[in-house]
């Protein structure tokens, strides 16, 4: 097998050839650009995942990305004017705006008002300058040889890098806001370093056009430090974020990524406790219907003793969407007293939908406690019933149901303004809902 | 005119064709309370069920009308609107949807198809706060899902408090005594007395005569293999309990 040549697809032929012609002007130089070479070769080796890739086996990359589009260009004028609205789902917070229009960092539609503690600066730029912290943490906070993350390095155009100082509290949520105003295909890669004791509220959204996106962040919780994390998928065409977190000792994080009306999805996390006595969520929601697809897949290491994870991921699924979930805990030797349990529950709203689930442990300590389990289902026609009965109509009986099936997952969000901003995001949905007799 | 009239109804369950309801006459005056009596299997839930448009039952024959119009063709909750309320023998649970939310979305509702304005907040609150002092409902269950966590008894009250907020023409009482002990009967029972009123009939579905203490009924009719097969006062339901069901269920046969 091993010396046998795939045939190319249209889509990798496209991103060997974008790679080729971009990379003397891509940001870097040095190590930047051999850190790039390093994942095109790994890319080029393997190619686009396939169902045969075990970790991509429910999001046929090869199928879904049929063509790659063009790199996205840096936006005019005009473009930076149809994307001044963007990112009102989290409007109500009042949060520090950081606007990417097609990959590209905006600095003149961001917030970038001084506040002690907190520094902002472009991605694109840190790696032309060639900032040695930068680089040096670069693809560490959790290496990985994924596919979707190689293509990323290789490619990487813009993003943000922040950093907020050690026992800093920010004033005000920070919102990543990617909006897509062309049909191109745009690399992101974002540091963000909440160093010893500090507080942050950083939510990121995706809207747009049905563009394909690969948004990669690399999240540094350090020790004692408290971060919530909240992310918005709601644009068509294809989305890989990759989600790289590693939480030092005593720290806390709280994340959600809530998906809808979008293409195909895939949101990968890989999370590190690396320190002790840390604790951590993920959770998210997936509204469907058509033909969407979205993918939620974890990759939860244990790395120090008495780290207590949870993981809660549902899905709402009409017409013939697909969802996915895979979760994979890993708990390492001496990460002993590990406590980790992950939940994953489908709803499926009709016969044409599908939803995977696929949960692993591997523990290799003794003394802990780990659990994991998975449901998928319709809504109880019993409980339809009895709403009706009372006078409620059958479109606001679903609705009701699916809010509360949902609901048991968005009120565990930590954050009070978010839990709200996301709630009434997914309600906005439901009331776009047809329901069918 | 009469509030209800059953006619001939012969009714399946879906996709099993047994046949549960066999022919069965009924009508219930505007006012009245009536008991319906019989043993395990005469088809007393199903008839509940029927009334309130469950969905799992096939009507083959005969018809139901409410106030002289058929509501066979209506969903629940158009069937609700019009003024039926079933009192489930079992209270299902609805987690995650808040008592409060689910009975104002439900009043709204049936106002809304009747053409009547939605009750204010305020107003709605006192409401519910009014019945739900005198049920024993505390302020802490109504802000829990629904049903979520109360035990039987709590249950059947939270249903007596959806009556006394929905104000039905029709109420089906499904086997409310199930479940209950003495207290939580009486306090039932009570509920049930306050809303007895000229223009509200009841049909009170019940396997023991021990409820009737409690709600005294105007007329008692007797269920068996899917029809009424005896009518009578409320001194039929202690000729009941001192005899039982047997020579019903041979009569019938």
């Amino acid at each position: 097998m091993a010396d046998v040549t795939p045939i190319r697809t249209p889509a990798e032929q496209a991103f060997a050839a974008a790679y080729d012609g971009a990379r003397g002007t891509l940001p870097g130089k040095g190590a930047v650009a051999s850190l790039r070479e390093d994942a095109f070769r790994r890319f080029d080796a393997k190619g686009l995942p396939t169902r045969r890739v075990e970790e991509w086996k429910y999001t046929d990359l090869r199928t879904g990305l049929r063509e790659a589009l063009p790199l996205a260009v840096p936006p005019d004028a005009a473009a930076k004017a149809n994307a001044k609205d963007a990112g009102a789902v989290f409007a109500a917070l009042n949060p520090r705006k950081l606007t990417f229009v097609d990959g590209a960092f905006v600095p003149e539609m961001s917030d970038l008002t001084p506040e002690a503690g907190l520094s902002i600066g472009s991605m694109a730029e840190a790696l032309t300058k060639g900032d040695a912290e930068v680089t040096a943490k670069l693809g560490k906070t959790f290496e990985t040889d994924d596919i979707a993350v190689a293509l990323n390095t290789a490619l990487m155009g813009d993003g943000v890098v922040i950093r907020v100082a050690a026992g800093a509290a920010l004033e005000r949520p920070l919102h990543l806001v990617f909006v897509t105003l062309s049909e191109t295909s745009s690399f992101t890669r974002s540091l963000i370093v909440v160093e010893k004791g500090a507080k942050a509220a950083i939510a990121e959204s995706h809207e747009g056009v049905a563009a394909q996106v690969n948004a990669v962040l690399e999240l540094i919780v350090g020790d004692e430090a408290e971060v919530d994390y909240y992310k918005v998928v709601a644009n068509r065409g294809v989305h890989l974020g990759s989600l790289m977190l590693s939480a030092g000792k005593r720290a806390r994080f709280d994340t959600f990524v809530l998906n809808h009306d979008v293409g195909i999805v895939r949101n990968q996390s890989f999370v590190r406790f690396a320190g002790e006595h840390s604790r951590g969520a993920l959770r998210g929601v997936n509204l469907l219907r058509g033909e969407e697809h979205v993918d939620n897949t974890l990759v939860i290491e244990h790395a120090a003793a008495h780290c207590a994870g949870r993981e809660q991921f549902k899905a709402v699924l009409d017409g013939e969407s697909h969802s996915v979930f895979q979760g994979k805990i890993v708990v390492n030797p001496g990460a002993q007293k590990t406590d980790s349990k992950m939940m994953t529950r489908a709803l499926l709203l009709s016969d044409n939908a599908e939803a995977d689930s696929k949960p692993e442990l591997e523990i290799f300590a003794d003394d802990v406690v780990c659990g994991h389990g998975a449901t998928a289902g319709a809504l109880d026609p019993t409980l339809k019933f009895y709403l009706m009965s009372r006078g409620i109509d059958e479109g606001q009986a679903e609705a009701l149901l699916i809010q509360a099936f949902i609901g048991e997952t968005v009120e565990e969000i930590a954050h009070d303004g978010f839990r709200e901003a996301i709630m009434n995001a997914a309600l906005a949905w439901l009331t776009t809902r047809e329901v069918k007799p | 005119m009469s509030l209800l009239e059953i006619k001939n109804l012969h009714v399946e369950i879906e996709d099993e064709g047994k046949k549960i309801l066999n022919g069965l006459n009924l009508t219930i005056e505007k006012g009245q309370v009536a008991a319906i009596m019989g043993p395990n299997g005469s088809g007393k839930s199903t008839l509940a069920y029927v009334l309130a448009g469950r969905p799992g039952y096939d009507v083959t024959e005969g018809d139901i009308l409410l106030n002289g119009e058929s509501i066979l063709e209506m969903e629940p909750n158009e069937r609700a609107a019009k003024g039926v309320f079933l009192a489930f023998q079992y209270p299902v649970e609805v987690p995650g949807v808040a008592t409060m939310t689910f009975l104002r979305t439900a009043l709204n509702a049936q106002r809304k198809l009747r053409g009547e304005n939605e009750v204010s907040t305020p107003e709605f609150i006192k409401m519910v706060r009014e019945t739900s002092d005198k049920l024993g409902i505390s302020q802490d269950m109504l802000r829990r899902g629904v049903n979520v966590g109360f035990s039987g008894g709590e249950k059947k009250r939270a249903e007596i408090l959806q009556m006394a907020i929905l104000q039905p023409s029709l109420a089906v009482l499904d086997e409310t005594d199930s479940g209950l002990d003495i207290d939580a009967l009486r306090i039932v029972s009570e509920g049930v007395n306050g809303l007895r009123a000229p223009d509200r009939s009841m049909i009170v579905i019940t396997h023991y005569q021990r409820l009737l203490d409690y709600i005294v009924p105007d007329v008692v009719h007797v269920m068996a293999k899917g029809r009424v097969v005896r009518t009578g006062g409320k001194e039929l339901a202690l000729e009941l309990e001192a005899k039982g069901y047997a020579q019903y269920t041979d009569e019938a046969a």
